[in-house]
């Protein structure tokens, strides 16, 4: 049994759906990530949990204790805003001591308490500031102290790292991982960017429209991705999603991609699932992620499964770490991942190597994974 | 070419600022015109005045007006001054001003923190409340007073006061709390505070500048107010603007326009009072830092 269950979860407001039978759970200690693109439902879905909405039907447990009905404060468990929703009259140390003032705990107990949350997230010195005198990753680092003086079962966070710079948000990732493995409470935490969701997560939940799209661990959200929505939705540069026909040669079946001004690429597909063959004859949608479209050289030696063909090379991108190429097939623009000093030009014609051991197959009409 | 050129720019900007000034300094004369004459005819005797040189500054200075017009002018049939009705006026205008902020804050809490269905209608009927004119009411408001006892009295002003200002504050604090970071209110109900906590110990600090707004609009609104004030005293509840009026048509023979003009000003001295003090208070931006920076 999980530790926070989510169990058909149902909320309008109105007569809008907003989420639509959501079940999930999350054991203790674990860290769930929810994620999906603006208005999906996510930071919905983490306000009924923290009891901030109310829920139309269906039922949300913390430890084995049904919770629809408590008050957020009765919840045993704590929030940290995008905003970081500092109370802008108090000082850092009256924030944080801010719940504990509240449930009337003595002074002398709420200041050891804030002196020790202050010593672990290294705000001592800030300790009476204003939030107005912080910088904005102070100002987190006071938002998740307010969060951890309360030593909840569950923590919430709702994007807390959306309103820092590109470099303080990849630090302050590290950090609340950090904080995760040390305290080992479990975390509910709330994103659209599909790498801090890749990073941090134990668990995945991808919704899409209210609906949960596909539930778990990193790996399996991004290597057995459920339907095209989550394929394109995790990875950046995301998934090439390529328009494609399963052919037939001799009793293999084939994957046969479409080339501007050239014969179509045949990729035969040894092994393939017995399910690809029932599509033979038919459009699928062929998908393959840039790592596993790369040049002969850089190609994974220990795939089972590797298929070397020349492209046409329309662009050439160097990132630094790696260079990636666009190719055109299925009449899209497909992005290869090369090594940084592969020998390519734009124009050319060049060795792809496709890694056919990772590479997945969606029904056009139903959007759904095939095999 | 760029140096004359700037020297030019330069030249014309001073021509432009010192003719906008000019302007300005004009139109302030001329606004503060009708206060100099008060202000030099209250501290002449009646004989310079009747000499008909308005305008003038007092050939013989003297306080006498003002100290007439305060305690010992006629004002209806006893000659009290206007000292009984100014402490009426503070008696009613004190509370009807704090209790409609209040109010007003609390509205404006519920209706943009607390929503729900059918609030804005209620925030929309209140609104009317702004825009009713106040003749329409004055027979009902006389009759409720009546029922609850408290007709001619200063309470009775004061009920009347705070709830004909209700639908100004109510609207001033929901359009102020509307901008005020929802998310503090979570984080507050996280941390356990009730409904009365967030509102004190979370709101209301951030609230400063929309106070003051409230204030200023309410103490000048109530200590102005004439139609209330005339309707609804009696003898011992008079405010000041209706004692004001008295003291101008009780004909006791000759006019002392001296003493009438001492008396406008001090009536109309706490609200110039109030705005001089609480003005500078307007501009804080006291919610810096609240959200992100």
């Amino acid at each position: 049994m999980s530790f926070l269950e989510i169990d058909n979860l149902d909320k309008s407001f109105g007569t809008t759906r907003i989420l639509k039978g959501v079940t999930l759970g999350i054991e203790e200690g674990g860290f769930l990530v929810l994620v999906g693109p603006s208005g999906c439902g996510k930071s919905t879905l983490l306000n009924t949990i923290a009891g901030l909405e109310q829920i139309t039907s269906g039922e949300i447990r913390i430890a084995g204790k049904r919770v629809n009905e408590l008050h957020p404060s009765k919840r045993d468990i704590a929030m940290v805003f995008q905003s970081y929703a500092l109370y802008p009259n108090m000082t850092v140390g009256e924030n944080i001591g801010f719940g504990m003032e509240i449930r009337g705990i003595p002074k002398a107990e709420r200041d050891k308490a804030i002196a020790d949350v202050a010593q672990l997230l290294q705000i001592g010195h800030l300790l009476d500031r204003k939030p107005s005198q912080l910088s904005g990753g102070q100002r987190q680092r006071v938002a998740m102290g307010r969060a951890l003086v309360r030593k909840p079962q569950v923590f919430l966070f709702d994007e807390p790292l959306s309103n820092l710079d590109a470099k303080l948000r990849i630090d302050m990732r590290t950090e609340i991982k950090r904080l995760h493995q040390r305290m080992k409470t479990t975390i509910v935490y709330v994103t659209h960017d599909q790498i801090e969701a890749m990073t941090l997560a134990t668990k995945i939940a991808v919704l899409k429209d209210g609906i949960l799209q596909q539930f778990g661990t990193p790996a399996e959200i991004y290597n057995n991705p459920v339907n095209m929505f989550v394929a394109d939705f995790m990875g950046s540069p995301a998934m090439n999603l390529v328009p494609a026909t399963i052919g037939q040669s001799g009793s293999e079946s084939t994957v046969e991609l479409a080339r501007a001004g050239a014969a179509p690429v045949s990729l035969a597909l040894n092994g393939a699932s017995s399910a690809l063959s029932a599509y033979r004859g038919k459009e699928v949608v062929f998908g393959i992620r840039p790592e596993a479209l790369t040049d002969p050289d850089g190609a994974d030696r220990n795939a089972k499964h590797l298929v070397t063909t020349d492209c046409h090379i329309e662009v050439v991108e160097p990132a630094g770490s790696d260079t990636f190429a666009v190719t055109n097939l299925g009449g899209k623009g497909v992005v290869a991942r090369l090594r940084a000093d592969a020998r390519i030009k734009p124009g050319a014609t060049a060795p792809l190597t496709f890694n056919l051991t990772k590479a997945v197959f969606f029904d056009p009409a139903t959007q759904e994974r095939i095999a | 070419m760029s140096a004359p050129s700037q020297d030019v720019a330069t030249r014309n900007g001073v021509v432009v600022r010192a003719l906008i000034y000019a302007l300005l300094i004009l139109f302030a004369v001329y606004y503060l015109l009708p206060l100099y004459v008060m202000v030099v005819n209250s501290l002449k005797p009646l004989d310079e005045i009747r000499q008909g040189n308005m305008l003038a500054l007092p050939q013989q200075w003297t306080i006498a007006p003002w100290l007439s017009a305060w305690s010992t002018a006629q004002i209806g049939v006893s000659p009290t001054g206007l000292k009984p009705y100014f402490l009426n006026s503070v008696l009613m205008v004190v509370p009807a001003v704090a209790i409609s902020t209040v109010l007003g804050a609390l509205n404006g809490y519920v209706l943009t923190k607390w929503r729900f269905k059918g609030d804005n209608i209620v925030f929309g009927m209140m609104l009317l409340a702004c825009f009713i004119p106040f003749q329409i009411v004055l027979i009902p408001s006389a009759r409720i007073l009546g029922l609850l006892g408290l007709a001619g009295s200063v309470p009775g002003l004061i009920l009347i006061h705070a709830i004909y200002g209700l639908g100004f504050t109510t609207l001033f604090f929901r359009n102020y709390y509307e901008a005020f970071p929802t998310e503090l209110v979570r984080a507050a109900q996280i941390d356990g505070a009730s409904f009365f906590q967030i509102f004190r110990r979370i709101l209301l600090p951030s609230s400063g500048p929309i106070i003051v707004v409230t204030v200023i609009w309410q103490f000048t609104n109530i200590w102005n107010d004439f139609l209330f004030g005339s309707s609804f005293s009696s003898v011992d509840s008079i405010p000041i603007t209706v004692a004001l009026n008295n003291l101008v048509n009780s004909s006791t023979g000759v006019k002392e326009y001296n003493v009438h003009f001492a008396g406008a000003i001090l009536a109309a001295l706490p609200t110039l009072i109030v705005y001089i003090v609480s003005g500078r208070y307007f501009v804080r931006g006291l919610m810096a830092g609240a959200v992100k920076g």
